[in-house]
């Protein structure tokens, strides 16, 4: 039987990294994830891997580029404004289809902001938060057993696609402790006859690059992307659904907020205000078929993030206009307890039904 | 932009083709390095990177190191370097070769890394990942290419343009109490311990060739130590950004870039360092 530990989810996603066979590691210090460099620096080196504290974000993350590009398993992580500064080398490594792992434990900005979590990269996260027409996998966990499970995942659908996933996870699900099991897992094999690992006379050179500077060559690689994102979209989509089969109403919130609506619709139906909860686990691709369906059947869209209101327009994407998608969020670090999410959400259902 | 003692005259076009001969008549003296790709270069008449180049991939070539060695590019007028040289390569980001090659070299100690970086990419947006690769004495070759302009972009003043050099951006001449000095990276690089061997060299004329293609023989060979750093610093001839002839540019190092740029070397490994391998090969 597979043992249960209580960690922190950061050490917790820092021990899936190396059960995961992750070779290297380069990070640079950043509250609240500097755990992950840590408890990496004292256990990599026992397992024969590569951990570096890098001088900068923008260091480790071409460390990444170069490690991913010769064909090993490689890995960073940082918070909001040190994955800012990574935002160019992600580009890059997506530019030149890198399989890596990249993990965002979310703090509340803009700029330096606060220490305190936050879903303010939501935009950033799934949008493109570099230059140039790119995606990557974004995986949302909302526990401490999620933040190892998607590592193994993370780096599987890393290395299936040839693109740079990222785990988007906060300042609270990172440093909260909570049970975790770390499951068996075999690796897939995976072809990286691509990697830049010396030419033998056998094979011709192989090169990682971003550039194409004949325009037509530039859009073949455009087209070649969009296939890969397209393939993605169709077969890649995660979410979790909570009392949904009755619901009139639907919380739609991902990470630590889907946790709060998770307490706030046990509160709600205890009341008698029949809502479900929609997860979204992969933010990009983003679950807008079931949202749509969903819209058919319930009269209100609840969005609970901690930002200002940035997965709200996806949610209002999916449904298309057919139901009112209303939004609540705290920014800054503050979190909204779930009472306070109810007494908003009878708020809009009275709205509603007056209007 | 051709000038009246460029354009050829109407009768160059009537030159007959010597006829073909047998090729046993002849006995090969010279041959491109079969490490090279066989394909015409993008560089400009004159400019010092098909050399360089071409030296690197010879030394490629003697050490049978072909399978062994994985090359960075940089953004700049190399940044095709893959192109030409017929190796495993990594384009990087502007400035961020040595992270790249740091990347790489951590994860295979036993290859041959270099990068290959012009004075925009490793002395002005790349100095910091430079420094910290030299200070953390990575085992990693880094050929820095200093022609004192941006070249890509066409001529903008780099952080190693001389004093009262004329450059785009510096249109009156490099103004030092506004711009500061040119850097010189190999002097200031040479300062931390990790850097192994350091040396400013330059191909504009047949000997500092031979000593630039010696100074690459060495950095590769000590690559195999585990000691450290490789700066091998090139000045380099950029005709079209100087706006002069390749003779005059030539001449422009000799008389007026090694005033601030001299030539030779500047760190040396003791003998002693360069006998036996060191006890860590990471």
């Amino acid at each position: 039987m597979t043992e249960t530990k209580l960690m922190k989810g950061n050490e917790a996603m820092a021990e899936a990294a190396i059960l995961a066979g992750c070779d290297a590691y380069f990070g640079y210090p950043i509250t609240p994830q500097s755990e992950v460099l840590e408890y990496l620096a004292r256990e990599m080196p026992k397992h024969n891997r590569i951990v570096m504290q890098a001088e900068s974000e923008v260091a480790s993350i071409n460390m990444v580029y170069g490690a991913a590009g010769a064909g090993f398993r490689t890995m960073t992580s940082s918070s909001s404004p040190g994955i800012s500064l990574m935002q160019e080398g992600i580009s890059y490594i997506a530019g030149a289809e890198l399989p890596c792992l990249i993990v965002n434990v979310n703090r509340a900005g803009p700029g330096l902001g606060t220490i305190q979590p936050g879903q303010g990269d939501y935009f950033q996260s799934v949008k493109g938060g570099g230059h140039g027409d790119y995606k990557m996998i974004v995986l949302a966990p909302a526990s401490v057993q999620e933040m190892a499970d998607f590592v193994y995942l993370g780096f599987d659908l890393a290395d299936k696609y040839r693109n740079p996933v990222l785990m988007l996870s906060d300042g609270a699900i990172g440093q909260m402790m909570e049970k975790v099991q770390f499951k068996s897992y075999t690796r897939p094999a995976v072809d990286k006859s691509w990697a830049t690992t010396g030419k033998p006379k056998t094979r011709n050179r192989n090169y990682i690059t971003s550039l194409f500077i004949q325009p037509e060559r530039m859009e073949q690689h455009n087209l070649k992307l969009e296939e890969k994102f397209k393939h993605i979209r169709e077969n890649e989509v995660r979410f979790e659904e909570i009392n949904t089969a009755d619901a009139d109403y639907l919380f739609v919130a991902y990470g630590l907020s889907a946790r709060i609506c998770q307490k706030a619709m046990d509160i709600a139906r205890d009341k008698g205000i029949k809502i479900g909860l929609l997860r979204p686990i992969t933010l990009y691709p983003y679950p807008y078929k079931r949202l749509e369906e969903l819209a058919a059947q319930v009269k209100t869209m609840l969005t609970v993030e901690l930002n200002s209101g940035q997965m709200v327009e996806d949610v209002r994407l999916a449904v298309k206009g057919k139901v009112a998608v209303e939004f609540y969020g705290r920014m800054g670090g503050m979190m909204p307890t779930p009472e306070e999410i109810v007494q908003h959400l009878e708020t809009l259902i009275q709205y509603h039904h007056a209007n | 932009m051709p000038t009246e003692e460029h354009v050829l005259p109407d009768t160059a076009l009537d030159v007959v083709a010597p006829a073909c001969h047998d090729e046993d008549e002849y006995e090969l003296v010279y041959h491109k390095p079969h490490t090279m790709v066989d394909v015409s270069m993008h560089y400009c008449p004159g400019c010092a990177h098909s050399l360089v180049h071409k030296l690197i991939m010879e030394v490629v070539e003697e050490m049978d190191i072909q399978e062994q060695t994985i090359g960075i590019a940089p953004v700049g007028c190399s940044v095709f370097a893959y192109d030409y040289m017929d190796i495993d390569m990594q384009e990087a980001a502007h400035g961020r070769a040595c992270a790249v090659a740091t990347g790489i070299k951590r994860l295979m100690p036993d290859k041959y890394v270099f990068t290959y970086q012009g004075d925009g990419d490793l002395a002005a947006i790349g100095i910091a990942e430079t420094l910290h690769a030299i200070n953390r004495g990575e085992n990693i070759l880094i050929v820095f290419m200093n022609n004192a302009v941006y070249g890509m972009t066409s001529g903008q003043m780099a952080p190693t343009t001389l004093a009262g050099m004329h450059t785009t951006t510096s249109p009156d001449g490099r103004d030092v109490g506004y711009y500061g000095s040119p850097i010189k990276i190999s002097e200031l690089m040479a300062q931390l311990p990790g850097a192994f061997y350091v040396t400013r060299q330059a191909v504009n004329n047949a000997n500092a060739v031979r000593r630039t293609k010696k100074a690459l023989q060495n950095a590769f060979k000590y690559q195999q130590l585990h000691k450290g750093t490789c700066l091998v610093e090139i000045i380099g001839n950029c005709p079209s950004n100087w706006k002069m002839t390749p003779i005059e540019a030539s001449k422009f190092i000799d008389e007026e870039m090694v005033k601030t740029f001299p030539l030779g070397d500047i760190k040396v490994p003791k003998a002693e360092d360069i006998k036996t391998p060191s006890a860590s090969s990471g």
